[in-house]
């Protein structure tokens, strides 16, 4: 179980996934299989089949809000998800940037999500190593017990206590929303980072403070460095996890101007319900960074994922 | 240096043996202990302190403000006749118990198609990951849209009349919307769950079992499920702690509704502030943390001895 913590095992299971070339990059989880060599070139073709028609399933959704998208507002008014936008337009997107008021929505999002990937790297990076280097330490192992009693906290059992908190600190805005993305992901950090620490060799440590290095100086040039991969798998759940939240923004911040993306497309259940292509134009435009930044950091998503899962 | 660890400390970080030996007589670094505070003080501000608080105000007449009167034990014995948050429970419970099974028995399928020898794995991978990084809220607007728009249009003209109206409108059917779209959007993370499971089996234990005559039905009984039961229990403990927490896209497709009918939970609890019933819904989430851990120590139960990680 632990042996999935390895420096080598996010690189070695990302490989296979750089999307470029279907033929080659499959080969990751089919691998031990293909070994056998009898029917490496055989291809399942039953199977391909279902799976494409399946794959409907996930972009027939995602084609239809881009359909709408491209509608003009009295072709979208019917409701009509099949037919083809006549004639196509880009004037919902427009529409959604201003109505939405894009641009500051898209900084409070971005804002609370930067807070969020950063803090959950470095807060629980350093609360790691001080816990895996001081386990005989009685503060240090509670520490890390308490710590991890976060998983079986609910949000909603907190949510209101918490709402009042964050009013009283005028915490109610992007700032506390960031922090409490932060501190839910806090145990399940902590826990990853600490399990990939303790395959770090101490050997490589002590020869840095023989050099004469402190421990501040030794994490943040030795210890963080190392931490890289575990840290991109943790940044990119954290924005994952941070830009796509409705529920603690919703909740905690008061001020509307404040808003992050997710939150705001609730306009066009009340408001613009009719106004179908808008939405679905600036549905698409909340949607397009997450999505964006997983063709790109695929190997990542798909690696980290499992990680966590095996510890 | 006063902190130099022994290797044998770092490595297991459970150092039974030697922590008398070497523990008493080190010092810690006073630098740990400042590396462990943001994450202590961040916890406690955000988690302990609204617990604290929440499970006090569940003895009180607290409407989230101004004066209140301590009430004892009146606020639990009324929620035991309270039809609404019963039907909350039966509904939460209820929905996570589908969503579990559905969802597990479709991530699985997938993940045992993709493992097979399929032309564009990759790409397939892609986009049957996609609906991760897509925010809960977003698509629960855009199936809105598709189960009152475009699903009954499609009805009306196959002249199916049962389906020619909105599910959602319905009563009876509407927690069918939501355990859909629930399913749509954490198959993904369930499924790469399972892909690492199924890379983990080698392949020349299905060479000798078709070697033997066994079927590839048996193959999957005898072989591979056995051997992703750890993954099985993984995926059913984290699936339904997600769902028990169930709330962005049921706000997105009905907010509760029809009626009261797919209110979860966590809705019924946060309509403590607008309800004017802060003290009574502190109670509420009192009773359904209790619930969480006692489910959560349920799955263990039952599912201990038969995880077989190191298998």
């Amino acid at each position: 179980m632990s042996t999935t913590a390895t420096p080598t095992t996010p690189a070695a299971a990302g490989t296979p996934s750089s999307s470029t070339s279907p033929g080659t990059t499959g080969r990751g989880p089919r691998s031990p299989r293909r070994r056998t060599g009898r029917a490496a070139v055989r291809t399942n073709w039953p199977v391909t089949i279902v799976l494409l028609v399946c794959s409907l399933s996930v972009l027939v959704p995602l084609l239809i809000s881009i359909n709408m998208a491209l509608k003009t507002s009295g072709q979208a008014v019917d409701g009509q998800a099949f037919s083809l936008p006549a004639p196509l337009t880009l004037e919902s997107f427009t529409e959604a940037w201003e109505l939405t008021n894009f641009p500051r929505a898209l900084a409070m999002s971005a804002f609370i999500t930067a807070v969020s990937v950063a803090g959950e790297i470095v807060i629980s990076a350093l609360a790691a190593y001080a816990i895996v280097r001081n386990w005989e330490r009685r503060l240090f192992r509670w520490s890390f017990f308490y710590l991890l009693a976060a998983m079986f906290i609910p949000f909603p059992v907190v949510a209101l206590p918490q709402v009042q908190l964050t009013g009283i600190l005028h915490l109610d805005n992007p700032l506390g929303v960031a922090i409490l993305h932060i501190v839910f992901s806090l145990a399940f950090n902590t826990m990853l980072f600490s399990a990939f620490m303790r395959s770090i060799p101490v050997e490589l440590e002590e020869s840095m403070r023989i050099d004469g290095a402190s421990t501040w100086q030794t994490f943040w040039r030795l210890i963080f460095p190392l931490l890289a991969p575990m840290a991109a798998t943790v940044g990119i759940f954290a924005f994952l996890g941070s830009w796509n939240d409705y529920m603690m923004p919703s909740l905690i911040t008061s001020n509307p101007e404040l808003q992050t993306l997710p939150v705001l497309q609730q306009m066009f259940q009340t408001q613009f319900s009719n106004s179908y292509n808008v939405a679905f134009a600036s549905y698409l435009m909340a949607m397009a960074p997450a999505i964006i930044v997983y063709l790109f950091t695929q190997r990542w998503v798909i690696s980290g994922l499992t990680q966590g899962a095996v510890k | 240096m006063s902190t130099i660890t022994s290797p044998g400390t770092a490595r297991t970080g459970r150092p039974r043996t030697d922590r008398r030996a070497g523990g008493s007589r080190r010092r810690t670094d006073p630098v740990y202990y400042l590396f462990l505070f943001p994450a202590l003080a961040i916890f406690t501000l955000a988690v302990t302190v609204p617990a604290i608080l929440g499970f006090a105000y569940s003895f009180t007449n607290s409407i989230g403000f101004g004066d209140w009167d301590l009430v004892g034990l009146r606020n639990y014995v009324s929620m035991v006749k309270d039809q609404g948050i019963l039907s909350a429970y039966v509904f939460t419970i209820g929905f996570s118990l589908v969503t579990v099974i559905v969802v597990n028995a479709i991530a699985f399928l997938l993940a045992l198609g993709l493992t097979a020898r399929i032309r564009f794995a990759a790409a397939l991978r892609t986009v049957f990951v996609l609906p991760m990084v897509i925010s809960g809220i977003i698509i629960a607007f855009v199936f809105k849209f598709l189960f009152s728009n475009t699903l009954p249009a499609i009805a009306q003209s196959l002249g199916i009349a049962s389906l020619s109206s909105s599910i959602l409108a319905d009563e009876n059917l509407a927690w069918i919307a939501i355990v859909i779209v629930t399913a749509w959007s954490t198959i993904p993370s369930t499924m790469l769950i399972y892909l690492a499971g199924l890379v983990t089996i080698p392949g020349d234990v299905y060479e000798a079992a078709s070697l033997d005559g066994a079927s590839g039905f048996q193959q999957l009984r005898r072989i591979t499920l056995p051997l992703v039961s750890g993954y099985i229990v993984i995926n059913t403990i984290l699936g339904f702690k997600n769902y028990l927490n169930a709330y962005d896209i049921i706000v997105g497709l009905t907010d509760g509704g029809p009626g009261t009918a797919t209110r979860s939970v966590a809705m019924s609890i946060f309509k403590g502030f607008s309800g004017g019933d802060y003290g009574y819904q502190m109670a509420n989430a009192a009773v359904f943390f209790l619930i969480s851990i006692i489910i959560a120590v349920i799955q263990l139960r039952i599912t201990r001895g038969r995880a077989s990680f190191g298998a």
